[in-house]
């Protein structure tokens, strides 16, 4: 099968994921796992790096969560659709890279993915709309509960499950949320919680930005030490990290609207304009607008028009969802000009941005 | 002092950042603090960087002093490590267990698993927790020549971990 048959499309998953949780994007959990005896893909000889792709993936393939499963050798897939498995956050940037020797499978619900020769054997991960760490935990690791009977697991009773790098040695798990936070950047108060965050063991980091740009607002949290506490204990480690940081961004969002209500207004109104007007937007532009429509979806200046329009917005944009809905190859300046026809179309029947209405003045009752 | 990633330059940032109760310290020149994005917080992991260079450094000199060690299964060389940041099999933790293991007490919160274990449920953190302080009670005793008292506590450890594979089982 196609995947572009498989996948479903961004339309119908945004409706189905949103309004999952107005800051918590998603969640996800990942596991590291390496098979006894066998060299790491990295390390490994072709040959023998195809021999133990296949037998991972046939392991993979017989799991129950995986009965219709997309499975597909790397060297099968063509370079745009492995774009977009990286535009979806269901392969890494350096699997799309791969070749013969690594596989991707993903389940058909879309919510569990295992990337076989990545780094390690097999990268699995699960991944869920708004703010559910333990669920994406158990669904992974019942996955990986069942891989075990089929495999036999690099594994230490000192050090845990033993991975290519040491960094991720012992649970060699990866809990992450990603979260929208424009009140705390508006705010100019991103850095002291990225620092606060920081200080506790954790990592933040800006999504889909080059370098540490955080495009969209977006930050991804996730655990950096895996070894030395319990999967349990880390997962809910983050969970109350990201409560926390929820309560910051509300925060934020409160005292900005109370101190400040017309910036906050005009940054919203701004993102409607271009983004309802424009006919050139780059994908960078695009997704920082859009997270200002977010805010402003979430604060109930677009009465009636759901989260779920933003997040399909978010995912046609970037750049390989856009150039799949084209059969001709695409320039750059070319996609521009699509993105911005498809965002206006799709705007056509949102209306202008509708500010609550001033209180009246305290001082001043009107008549009753 | 030099700075720890090139080991050319005078150390101009001098980084210390508490982790998990444990205090960790990186002294880098301006070129080398700037490269690895350290003026950046959303940028900047100190466990990243410790791996990237500073530890597979520091893993590569202590394997240097051991000797030119390599895997007997997969062949890696302290060489390879440090080129890459990555081993090459299972087997490289037992080969490297000894330089590994101070790199691994920087980068992690203990150097103990704690977490999953394949075909059972882990060994509860209490007992965990107990066997390691007889462990050390018992390196006490045997160096204080309280053979005794050694006696003793190697029979509690045996007791217990007789309890836990029992559990287990
Ligand atoms: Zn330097
Ligand atoms: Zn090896």
């Amino acid at each position: 099968m196609k995947l572009s048959e498989f996948l479903t499309s961004a339309e119908e998953l945004a409706r189905r994921n949103a309004p999952a949780h107005p800051i918590v994007m998603s969640s996800r959990v990942r596991l590291a796992r390496n098979l006894r005896g066998t060299t790491f893909p990295g390390w490994a000889k072709k040959p023998d790096r195809i021999k133990t792709c296949e037998k991972i993936q046939a392991a993979v393939e017989s799991l129950p969560q995986m009965t219709g499963a997309f499975s597909q050798s790397m060297d099968a897939l063509p370079a745009l659709e492995k774009q977009i498995l990286v535009e979806r956050h269901l392969v890494s940037r350096e699997h799309a890279a791969k070749g013969a020797g690594s596989s991707f499978v993903l389940s058909r619900d879309e919510t569990l993915c295992v990337m076989i020769n990545e780094e390690d054997h097999l990268r699995m991960q699960s991944l869920r709309p708004g703010l559910q760490l333990s669920e994406a935990w158990r669904a992974i690791d019942e996955v990986d509960s069942a891989l075990e009977k089929r495999l036999d697991y690099a594994f230490s009773p000192e050090l845990g499950y033993l991975t290519a790098c040491p960094t991720n040695l012992g649970t060699g798990i990866r809990v992450s949320a990603m979260l929208h936070l424009p009140g705390l950047v508006l705010a100019e108060q991103v850095n002291q919680i990225i620092q606060a965050v920081n200080k506790l063991g954790l990592a933040v980091r800006g999504l889909y930005g080059e370098n540490t740009e955080a495009l969209g607002n977006l930050f991804q949290v996730s655990n950096q030490m895996t070894l030395g506490e319990s999967e349990a204990a880390l997962v809910e480690k983050l969970g109350k990290v990201v409560t926390q940081i929820i309560e910051q961004e509300e925060n934020s969002r409160a005292v900005l609207l109370e101190k400040k209500p017309k910036v906050v207004f005009n940054h919203i109104g701004r993102a409607y304009g271009i983004l309802a007007s424009a006919h050139i937007i780059s994908s960078k532009e695009a997704m920082n607008l859009l997270s200002l429509l977010r805010l402003g979806i979430d604060l109930g200046l677009f009465p009636g028009v759901p989260l779920a329009l933003v997040e399909e917005l978010f995912l046609v944009t970037q750049p390989a969802h856009l150039q799949f809905r084209f059969a001709d190859k695409l320039s750059a300046d070319e996609r521009d000009i699509l993105r911005a026809d498809m965002i206006r179309e799709r705007l056509r029947t949102v209306n202008r941005p509708q500010p609550p209405p001033a209180a009246p003045p305290l001082d001043n009752p009107g008549e009753t | 002092m030099l700075c720890m990633v090139c080991k050319q330059r005078e150390a101009k940032v001098h980084l210390t950042q508490m982790l998990e109760g444990k205090t960790k310290k990186v002294d880098l020149c301006d070129e080398c603090a700037k490269a690895k994005g350290v003026d950046d917080p959303a940028g900047f992991s100190l466990a990243d960087l410790l791996m990237g260079l500073g530890a597979a450094n520091e893993l590569a000199q202590s394997m240097t002093e051991a000797g030119e060690a390599r895997c007997p299964r997969c062949g890696l060389t302290q060489a390879d490590f440090k080129k890459t940041g990555r081993l090459g099999c299972d087997q490289c933790y037992e080969t490297f267990r000894e330089s590994l293991s101070s790199l691994l007490k920087n980068m992690h919160k203990g150097t103990k698993h704690r977490g999953k274990v394949p075909g059972g449920s882990p060994a509860s953190p209490a007992t965990d927790d107990r066997l390691m302080k007889l462990q050390q009670d018992l390196l006490a005793a045997i160096k204080a020549e309280n053979y005794e008292e050694a006696a003793r506590l190697r029979d509690a450890i045996k007791a217990l971990k007789q309890d836990s594979a029992n559990a287990m089982a």
